[in-house]
């Protein structure tokens, strides 16, 4: 099997849905002829013309609010937001409309897509070119949410994504686009939604990570078990929603977690992961939940690896759990 | 010194087919047959006695909330009437009744106000947020805006099948503010995108005047600088509406691309029946727009050409009233949609976290209806 990158399973996974499904259409800002600017959508315009790979105008609103009129009429759009950033001009489309389209309708419309947007931090692009806002989408009714962190999961997933009946906000991790590179399969499959990955196995801790904090978590887990604590890394794969039964099994085993995300702490799915393990394995918890989290500051410029929670602050975590 | 010159492009007056003695513009008069003139005025007569009932039922507390669309008539029973079947159609507050006029049930229309289980939308919306896939209909939501873009990607996808429908996409003036007016225009001119954008500028959003919404001399110069060719409509003139629609509507058939239309109207009501409007706007202006109601106008040329009477309208009244008396009678007693059908639709299927809240739900004692 070919070893290719998240970029490359991630354009596969695009070319063959487009082949696969005359309704499905990509659309964004640079999206055609240059191929984006991380190069995801690369060839695509070559192959199924600009009527199917669609360079917009620079309006994430209008992305989107032209989006659910094609979606409402029966195509499956696939807009890319260039950076996650840059979504919130269309967070109303995202949120007022999109996400409650089958609801508010009695369930005679719905609108079908897959909005693809480059997520977290790690590339020195400060502070609009880094943030991880996917608590706020996922805080909203109606949506789901993935992050795949390597490119079989990516490719797997997107064709999950794109054959779903309903709305899916796909988060790229643009730190690892390149950098997490795997065996991936020629040809259509796909990675069921709803569910996780146990990563690493462990008996100590469970750490839930997901994204580009998947491979910090288990750096972390890997220093840890020099210290002779074995953590059990979960890859969430699906952020909403997300696979309780197996991140509570693996802490009904462990009976201490640490939840791992970029994001801001406070309303983090972090707080929500604690909650909904709490309520199900209070009983099982032998040290309380902690979370290693980016801050409740602006995400930086400079100082991007002190924001980000870097192996070096998730092992202290792991080992506080296990020693409590 | 300046040296640049700034145009001041004049704007086009008001397009118009109704004078006021009644008479017609045989320049730009459809010509319609004494039927369509009747169906016309049927659905005008219909609309107005509907939403005078709809506020009513409101203000005796059988139902909570109406937006109703008094003096704005003639924009959506012209626009139902000059689309085909298969447009689609994306309202704004005051354009809902299209789709009684595309031939949805009165009834359902109705129970979408009571929000009981006789609601498609099962008591989900507010009053005044109707739609129906039967009739190609989207709702709007109460954010301000979103439609417009949304029909536009419609009829760009209707483009891409090559089919020969349209898109018909509605603001009110305020809406003209929002960057979702913008974004419409900019992807519907630079598609090409077979849709029509029409705004009724009623002159008020809520308490705000156009004046005070804009420094725009009108609505429809903001289409031009877009690309979108922009007319500006009597919109208390049902027929100068019929006209330009269809004529848009047939440019945008004909790969001719998009229009905007501004139609000049007036609210004669309030904003809604949680809004008193006296507090903001005076008596004079109200009255100067009576005297221009298009019920009136439309009557007052059906009189001339001899289609109606007093003993005709007086027998269509009767005939409307009790018709929508007698769909509000058949809807008003179906009891409310089941607290259970509150986890359906957020989904296709529903998800685990909604499966263990509707289970949660069933174990507490139903919540007393504050209606």
């Amino acid at each position: 099997m070919p070893q290719i990158n998240m970029v490359q399973a991630i354009n596969d996974a695009l070319r063959l849905a487009m082949q696969r499904d005359p309704r499905v259409l990509v659309m964004g800002e640079d999206v055609g002829k240059v191929g984006g600017v991380f190069r995801v959508t690369a060839g695509l315009h070559e192959e199924f013309g600009e009527a199917r790979v669609i360079d917009t105008p620079l309006s994430e609103g209008g992305i989107i609010g032209t989006a659910i009129g094609m979606a409402l009429y029966g195509l499956v759009p696939v807009p890319e937001i260039q950076f996650s950033d840059f979504i919130f001009p269309a967070y109303d489309q995202i949120v007022s409309e999109l996400a409650k389209m089958r609801w508010r309708s009695g369930g005679e419309y719905s609108a079908k897509m897959v909005i693809r947007t480059p997520v977290g931090g790690g590339i020195r692009g400060g502070l609009y070119h880094s943030q991880s806002p996917e608590a706020q989408f996922i805080h909203v009714a109606g949506l789901k949410v993935v992050c795949p962190s390597n490119p079989y999961d990516a490719k797997g997933l997107l064709l999950a994504s794109i054959a779903d009946p309903d709305p899916v906000l796909f988060f790229e991790p643009k730190r690892v686009y390149r950098a997490a590179k795997g065996e991936v399969p020629e040809g259509p499959y796909t990675v069921e939604l709803g569910k996780a990955a146990i990563a690493r196995e462990g008996a100590h801790v469970t750490v839930v990570a997901w994204g580009a904090m998947l491979y910090e978590a288990l750096e972390a887990a890997h220093q840890a078990s020099a210290r002779g604590v074995e953590a059990e890394v979960i890859d969430l794969r699906t952020l909403w929603p997300l696979d309780i039964d197996t991140v509570v099994a693996s802490v009904k085993k462990t009976g201490r977690v640490v939840v791992v995300h970029e994001a801001p702490r406070t309303c983090g799915l972090g707080g929500e992961i604690v909650s909904l393990i709490t309520e199900r394995a209070f009983t099982h918890l032998e040290a309380p939940p902690a979370r290693v989290t980016g801050f409740d500051t602006p995400f930086p410029y400079t100082t991007e690896l002190d924001y980000l929670p870097l192996a070096h602050r998730i092992l202290p975590a792991i080992v506080d759990a296990a020693r409590y | 010194m300046l040296r640049v010159p700034i145009p001041e492009g004049p704007d086009a007056g008001l397009f118009r087919v109704l004078r006021d003695d009644g008479s017609a513009d045989p320049a730009n008069d459809p010509f319609l047959s004494p039927e369509q003139l009747g169906a016309m005025h049927r659905q005008m007569r219909r609309l107005r006695v509907l939403e005078a009932r709809m506020v009513v039922l409101q203000r005796q507390g059988r139902v909570g909330f109406y937006g109703s669309c008094t003096g704005q008539e003639a924009t959506p029973i012209a626009v139902g009437l000059a689309l085909s079947p298969d447009d689609w159609v994306f309202p704004a507050l005051r354009e809902s009744a299209i789709m009684l006029v595309r031939g949805f049930a009165l009834t359902s229309y109705i129970a979408q106000v009571f929000g009981n289980s006789r609601d498609l939308l099962k008591g989900r919306q507010m009053p005044s947020h109707m739609s129906g896939r039967s009739v190609n209909q989207v709702s709007w939501s109460s954010c301000i805006g979103p439609q417009i873009p949304q029909a536009v990607g419609c009829a760009m996808a209707m483009q891409r099948a090559g089919k020969r429908e349209i898109a018909v996409g509605f603001s009110g003036d305020g809406a003209t503010s929002q960057p979702d007016f913008h974004n419409a225009m900019t992807f519907a001119a630079r598609f090409a995108a077979p849709c029509l954008i029409i705004c009724q500028n009623n002159h008020w959003s809520i308490s705000v005047p156009t004046a005070k919404q804009t420094a725009s001399a009108t609505i429809a110069v903001k289409g031009r600088a877009y690309g979108v060719p922009s007319v500006r409509v009597d919109g208390n003139d049902v027929l100068a509406v019929y006209v330009a629609v269809r004529d848009a509507a047939a440019r945008a058939r004909d790969g001719g691309g998009p229009s905007f239309i501004e139609c000049v109207t007036y609210r004669m009501g309030a904003h809604s029946t949680s809004d008193d409007p006296t507090r903001y706007r005076s008596n004079e202006e109200v009255e100067s727009w009576a005297r221009k109601d298009p019920l009136d106008r439309l009557e007052r040329y059906l009189r001339r050409a001899g289609l109606l009477d007093d003993a005709a309208l007086a027998a269509l009244d009767d005939e409307l009233k009790a018709e929508v008396e007698r769909a509000i009678d058949e809807v008003e007693p179906a009891p409310p949609p089941s607290r259970e059908q509150l986890f359906e639709d957020v989904y296709a299927s529903p998800t685990w976290p909604l499966l263990e809240q509707r289970a949660a739900l069933s174990q507490v004692p139903k919540a007393e209806s504050p209606h």
